[in-house]
């Protein structure tokens, strides 16, 4: 990324769009379609999606590639229930399973057809991994894992994300090419809600490749054991702890808490840093997004890399030493207090309320 | 064998303070370091080359200073080091990035031998976009295999490869073909220590140093600010909540208790629905 400070001297800061790209309208979602199941930020990406194309009075449209058949057809139906008015189809078996030379070629090949002005795409895998390849061959600019998605006055996207360090915030625009292009982590978008509404106009388009010109081959697919997986980004419940714990042994009391509340477990970048915790329990603009109904921060300042990820949670309670850390700034609830100490003071009190004994006694 | 490998150097992200009046970033004196991140794609490099033969070119760019982690990437015995400064990259987004560092690649194709693998790491620590890799490759017409946790087969002669790559929800195991982009997962492997020539190396050796038009760059249109078609219009600190977090206050009740009842108060419905998480419900 350039240097942020020196942004608002720029000459190419201007608007001036050029005649070809005027033709250029419409919000499109990228709907993430692997081994029969849509990535649910695909539908997280819809809420925004009509945001968006209602502020621009355009029409929002889901894109859908995937094998050729009634499931790939049924999901860019689903889209219609998270709003958008129309679907593009491409079902071809060549788009069975996701392979940047393939999908970078019909993805490329629609937008350079029917021409959108704004198009989002995951924070995933296989967004990231799509929307670079995507963005290069048409030579145009791409934002990656933003945390607000805006148009302003003269109908640019406007898109937020966290800039280096993680101090501060940028918004970045694709003013004179397009399409706009911009990807969001899971979760940072609240999911919209399905409603049953009329189905729009599916466009079905034709793929043109054959399974030949694709030179890579998917040889086999191995999921991860569900034991593997930390359902962090979707849990109800979250405590994570920060560089605050002091030492690797310390983050137990972490891991103790969450076992009495039933909750994952997490962290700040720095652990993942240090190597006390393993990469996937990261919380934040690197790590996972999370939007709980509870989470607690032990020892964690709340730098905006970190805050990014938390800030969609119900209710965040901070413990840190420091009363002026940046996380008291968003949290509800807070206590200046060190959290090895009161870790585990604070579990024991939770396992005595929690418990179904203590609750028998007390409602005796 | 020819390998690239792409590396960046970034600010130690670890020693980044913020200024606590104006939330600005406080660059000056924090140290330097090549992006963690890269040193999987350059053990890699060096694995594959030990096993193979041929060469390893390490390329950067960035200002001057960045010789600094050409010299470190040579002392874990890389063979060659290209460093592309030039003034008019300053200010490039990931799209002129991509330009500039895929001009470069075709030169040192050029000068040193066409590249059969061009390694980058999944992404950096300081921009996180991980955008570079997939541009370099679109530009060059590589294949691209990005977040690979591992090389199963490499067959120089045959022009095949065969990787582990980690997607959404698992492992696809694909089979692709030289020359290709392969951006490395973290955690894959341990950068080696280098030995003690390759140190002696590593401060002697002469790094390729190219400003544009070395790299054979013609259209400088498409480099820094200019050739970027992101532009950053605003920076901004993240507003504060308009109420700060109610700090519990010490008294008699234990702190543990005072903070768990200040939870229950705020979000009545909580105790309830603890209850049956805790019961496994």
């Amino acid at each position: 990324m350039s240097e942020p400070t020196k942004a608002p001297a720029r000459a190419a800061a201007k608007k001036e769009l050029p005649e070809h790209f005027k033709a250029y309208k419409h919000v499109w979602v990228f709907v993430e379609l692997e081994r029969g199941q849509v990535h649910p930020v695909s539908w997280e990406l819809m809420g925004v999606g009509r945001k968006l194309a209602d502020k621009l009075g355009v029409e929002l449209a889901a894109v859908v590639l995937g094998p050729a058949g009634a499931v790939t057809r049924r999901i860019a139906v689903d889209a219609f229930g998270y709003g958008a008015d129309l679907a593009y189809l491409a079902g071809d078996d060549v788009l069975s399973d996701y392979r940047n030379e393939s999908y970078t070629r019909v993805l490329t090949d629609l937008v350079n057809t029917y021409k959108p002005e704004i198009l989002l795409l995951g924070a995933t895998t296989l967004g990231r991994d799509l929307a670079g390849a995507v963005a290069t061959t048409l030579l145009t600019g791409l934002t990656a894992d933003c945390t607000g998605l805006d148009v302003d006055a003269d109908g640019s996207l406007a898109a937020t994300r966290p800039t280096f360090g993680g101090s501060l915030l940028c918004t970045i625009y694709t003013l004179n090419y397009r399409p706009q292009m911009a990807t969001v982590r899971p979760r940072v978008l609240p999911m919209p809600e399905w409603v049953e509404r009329a189905p729009g106009r599916v466009i079905e388009h034709p793929v043109g490749i054959v399974e030949a010109d694709i030179v890579t081959k998917v040889l086999t697919f191995v999921p991860d054991r569900d034991s593997a997986k930390s359902n962090l980004a979707y849990a109800d419940v979250v405590v994570a702890g920060g560089v605050g714990l002091g030492s690797p042994e310390n983050f137990q009391l972490v891991r103790r808490l969450a076992g009495v509340l039933g909750a994952e477990y997490g962290c700040s970048r720095p652990l993942v840093q240090k190597g006390w915790v393993a990469s996937d329990r990261q919380i934040g603009q690197t790590g996972k997004t999370i939007r709980p109904r509870l989470y607690i921060a032990a020892g964690i300042s709340g730098a905006i890399q970190h805050r990014v990820g938390v800030e969609g949670a119900d209710l965040i309670v901070a413990i840190n030493t420091d009363k002026n850390a940046p996380i008291f700034g968003f949290a509800h609830v807070g206590i200046v207090a060190d959290a090895i100490r009161l870790l585990p003071a604070l579990t024991e009190a939770f396992r005595a309320r929690l418990s179904p004994h203590a609750r028998d006694r007390l409602a005796s | 064998m020819h390998i690239v490998v792409c590396i960046k150097q970034v600010p130690d992200s670890a020693q980044i303070r913020v200024h606590p009046v104006t939330n600005t970033i406080m660059r000056q004196g924090v140290p330097t370091i090549v992006n963690p991140y890269d040193l999987f794609a350059l053990e890699e490099a060096l694995r594959l080359r030990d096993k193979f033969g041929g060469e390893v070119t390490v390329l950067t760019m960035g200002p001057a200073s960045a010789e600094d982690s050409l010299r470190k990437a040579l002392a874990f015995g890389i063979d060659r080091a290209v460093l592309l400064t030039d003034r008019t990259f300053a200010g490039a987004d990931t799209l002129a990035t991509t330009y500039a560092l895929a001009t470069a690649i075709r030169k040192i194709g050029a000068a040193y031998g066409v590249p059969d693998l061009v390694f980058t790491g999944k992404q950096t620590i300081d921009g996180d976009t991980a955008q570079v890799g997939p541009g370099i490759a679109k530009r060059l017409g590589l294949l691209q295999l990005t977040y690979v946790a591992q090389i199963v087969t490499l067959d120089p002669a045959a022009r095949s490869v065969e990787v582990e790559r980690r997607s959404e929800g698992g492992i696809q195991v694909l089979r692709s073909a030289l020359p290709c982009l392969i951006t490395m997962l973290e955690a894959t492997n341990e950068i080696r220590r280098g030995s003690l020539s390759d140190a002696l190396h590593a401060a002697r050796a002469t790094i390729v140093k190219w400003n544009a038009q070395d790299a054979g760059i013609e259209d400088i249109s498409k480099c820094g600010l200019r050739g970027s078609p992101t532009i950053v219009k605003r920076v901004f600190a993240p507003s504060p909540r308009t109420e700060k977090a109610a700090l519990i206050e010490l008294g008699p009740r234990p702190p543990a208790d005072a903070l768990i009842d200040e939870m229950f108060r705020r979000q009545p419905k909580l105790e309830s629905e603890l209850v049956a998480l805790a019961r496994g419900f």
